[in-house]
């Protein structure tokens, strides 16, 4: 049985040159259907990479209770000054609480592609900020100086937004600020972001509220310690999340809507092509009608002949995810793109076409080639023998 | 229309493949009504935006908020003929999900700006009289079975109370509708004079205006002279048309289009070799057939004819079927796109890239049997 299969099929494959067209229809269907959807999962995994780096279990983000994102978010002074004083802050060799109280607004920019404006994050951190988020590191120009009006500019939104170069001028308020550095993060959220000093920013807007605290945690299992003392506080109306928790929930919406869109247009685009392999496959099994009476008159199978229209649908089915898979990842993976993020403003991130994304769309090869194989092959085993042959 | 049942003889020699390449052509016309409708209510922003009206906002960014005071001068600008203000108050119910979209407003200016807003006369002035009154959608009122005369007690996500509580609390007084945009029936509005009165911060301020003009031309123009009014001002503003402000929005969603565009065209070029291999292989079977035809008398150009109609039928009805099922799946859609309906230019779209498609697929063919030559191929050559 094994060795009639492999005889058949092997004949089969012989002959898919004479019918490179119509087998090419598979193969390009089955490529179309895994490219795409591989291409929009990879959308899903770079985001959540860039939140996943941005965010770690041994920092916990600190807001107003009620408020559901930063920017939503007030608190004044003696608040923070209160939550400075938590236990489960880790503390420096000075005995200064690593935390940055962050002041956090939105700045309407031109996008360098299309030259319309969208927002982008303007983070005023405490001078404790950098010491706080050691994946933050230059990497052309200088630090802004604390009570000068200077910015550093996140590699992701230097690219995405026109205009904020080093050594540029920004008019934020009636005040003058100048763009002196550009810093990266591992192509994390806060490379999306322009960061400044935050008092020099409060005192340009002329406020005196924050919206977040972000501190440094002893520990991560000192999180419930430091959670359980800001809420417990009947001074306090405060919310405190894990950086890493609060960062996915901010990306939860584009995550969730992302996959959606990957699993439905996915899966008409599937049914599309299981249409097309059936055609493909019935006409190369009736093109072949004489063929296999031919095998099955000298004694071959029905089972052989299954096996090997199965194998043949599944193995140019697979040609097609090999060559959709290869494609997402020459055109996409590492391209940026931008999207909508938590608190109104563009999220650069990039895609990433993952080992494991790649196999997802393997998978979906091989179901479409079994089930475009799988009736035509029905119909090949059922050829009547006599009357196959009579028409010769 | 006399050949007709040529044709049809043609498409049902073989039925299981005729079916299965218009089950291929409908699955993708499918696929790119949802996916042109849904680009097409990003990209053309609400239709119902008014021409005549333009929006104030802070220039920094939409959530910078400008005084008051701004009110009476922007009136006095040439060419304006009202002016309202509302805010954005982050409002939702019991829970941060369950988002209640409400806006403090002037009652007696913001309703006559709005006139798609359909409202009863007297509710709006029972909310000029109702401190903590506030006037609710239908759709809003529907959810959660709020009834006029009821209490409701919404949260907000930015504003706190001098007690430094979240807590608003609003009398139901009246209910609206608009017709032409029944999301818009999710909105809450109250008195600004309750909303500044109690909120703990910002005293003083609005969110945006929203001024009426004269005549739509002269948009650009009043645009420029009321932001020209508070250049160089602590709040610069920047003034757009109701469309751009709206467009401003969905543009910043993301790469929409581009995406959706990728998908489409890696669909068409598989359906292209489909539909385009079918033809090909239909025709190559039939030659015999067609050098009888052209042997009993048919010109060149009419067996053409006979390949090209049968690919058009295939495509028109494929693509007319799927765009019929996208049709009918985007009222499920509305909760996501805004709109309830497939737009009729996505399915003008769709119906010539279907003709495209036939005539690209069906040329090749068609040409090859229009050239046939009738001994040749009647002896099997």
């Amino acid at each position: 049985m094994i060795r009639q299969t492999l005889a058949v099929a092997a004949l089969n494959f012989k002959t898919i040159p004479s019918r490179f067209w119509s087998s090419l229809v598979i193969v390009l269907g089955v490529a179309g259907v895994v490219g795409v959807v591989i291409s929009v999962l990879a959308m899903v995994t770079g985001l959540a990479a860039a939140m996943q780096q941005a965010g770690r279990p041994d920092r916990a983000i600190v807001f107003r209770g009620g408020a559901n994102t930063e920017l939503s978010s007030t608190m004044a002074r003696d608040t923070v000054t209160t939550i400075l004083d938590a236990p489960g802050i880790r503390h420096d060799s000075t005995g200064h609480a690593i935390a940055s109280p962050e002041v956090v607004t939105i700045v309407a920019r031109p996008m360098r592609s299309g030259g319309s404006d969208a927002n982008v994050t303007l983070r005023g951190v405490g001078l404790q900020g950098l010491a706080l988020r050691p994946e933050i590191h230059l990497v052309a120009g200088r630090w802004f100086k604390p009570g000068l009006r200077e910015l550093v500019v996140g590699e992701g939104a230097e690219r995405q937004f026109a205009g904020l170069d080093i050594g540029r001028h920004l008019d934020l308020r009636d005040t003058d600020w100048t763009v002196v550095g550009v810093f990266a993060s591992g192509g994390d959220a806060h490379e999306s972001e322009i960061l400044t000093d935050a008092e020099t920013l409060q005192a340009a807007y002329r406020r005196n509220m924050f919206q977040s605290v972000t501190v440094q945690l002893q520990s991560p299992e000192s999180f419930s310690q430091f959670k359980d003392a800001l809420t417990t506080n009947p001074q306090l109306s405060v919310e405190a999340d894990r950086e890493s928790d609060y960062l996915a929930k901010l990306s939860k919406g584009l995550t969730t809507i992302m996959t959606l869109v990957a699993r439905v247009v996915g899966s008409i685009m599937a049914i599309g092509a299981v249409f097309g392999a059936l055609n493909t496959m019935y006409s190369a099994v009736s093109a072949r009608t004489l063929e296999i009476a031919t095998l099955r008159a000298i004694g071959f199978g029905g089972g052989a002949v299954v096996f090997s229209v199965i194998s043949e649908a599944l193995v140019l089915s697979l040609l097609g995810g090999a060559l959709g898979a290869a494609l997402a990842w020459l055109f996409f993976n590492g391209h940026g793109v931008n999207a909508l993020g938590g608190n109104f403003t563009q999220l650069v991130f990039r895609l990433s076409v993952t080992p494991a994304l790649m196999i997802q769309g393997i998978v979906w090869a091989l179901v479409i080639g079994l089930i475009g194989g799988l009736f035509p092959a029905i119909r090949a085993a059922r050829v009547p023998v006599v009357e196959a042959l009579r028409t010769m | 229309m006399k050949y007709f049942p040529l044709i049809w003889a043609g498409l049902t020699r073989k039925k299981l493949r005729t079916i299965l390449t218009l089950l291929s052509v409908l699955v993708a016309f499918l696929l790119f009504g949802l996916l042109q409708g849904v680009n097409a209510a990003f990209s053309s922003g609400v239709s119902g935006a008014h021409l005549d009206r333009l929006i104030v906002q802070g220039k920094v960014s939409f959530t910078d908020q400008m005084p008051l005071a701004y009110r009476a001068q922007i009136a006095a600008v040439p060419g304006v003929t009202a002016v309202t203000y509302a805010s954005w108050f982050g409002g939702y119910y019991q829970d941060p999900k369950n988002q209640v979209f409400s806006f403090p407003v002037e009652p007696s200016t913001y309703f006559s700006m709005f006139p798609e807003l359909t409202v009863p006369k007297d509710q709006v002035e029972a909310l000029a009289k109702t401190r903590t009154g506030a006037i609710i959608g239908k759709k809003l009122a529907d959810q959660y079975n709020w009834k006029i005369g009821q209490a409701i007690p919404v949260k907000s996500a930015i504003w706190t109370k001098l007690d430094g509580t979240s807590d608003w609390s609003f009398n139901v007084v009246g209910i609206f509708r608009d017709l032409d945009n029944p999301s818009q029936e999710m909105s809450l509005f109250f008195n600004n004079d309750y909303f500044d009165e109690a909120r703990s911060f910002d005293k003083g301020m609005v969110g945006w205006y929203t001024v009426r003009i004269d005549n739509p031309a002269h948009g650009p123009a009043v645009a420029a002279s009321i932001d020209k009014l508070f250049a160089n001002s602590e709040h610069e503003t920047k003034t757009v048309t109701e469309k751009e402000f709206t467009q401003s929005f969905l543009k910043q969603l993301g790469d929409v289009n581009f995406i959706v565009t990728s998908i489409i065209g890696a669909v068409f070029f598989a359906l292209l070799f489909l539909t385009g291999n079918t033809m090909m292989q239909s025709v190559r079977e039939r030659i015999p057939e067609f050098a009888v035809l052209k042997t009993i008398g048919f010109s060149d150009g009419g067996v053409l004819a006979i390949v090209l109609v049968e690919g058009l039928l295939l495509a028109i009805t494929g693509a007319a079927l799927g765009l019929a099922g996208s049709a009918a799946a985007f009222p499920l859609l509305e909760s996501v796109v805004g709109i309830a309906h497939l737009p009729v230019s996505v399915i003008a779209l769709g119906l010539f890239c279907a003709v495209l498609l036939a005539l690209v697929t069906a040329l090749l063919p068609g040409w090859r049997v229009a050239r046939l030559n009738v001994v040749d191929a009647l002896a099997g050559r």
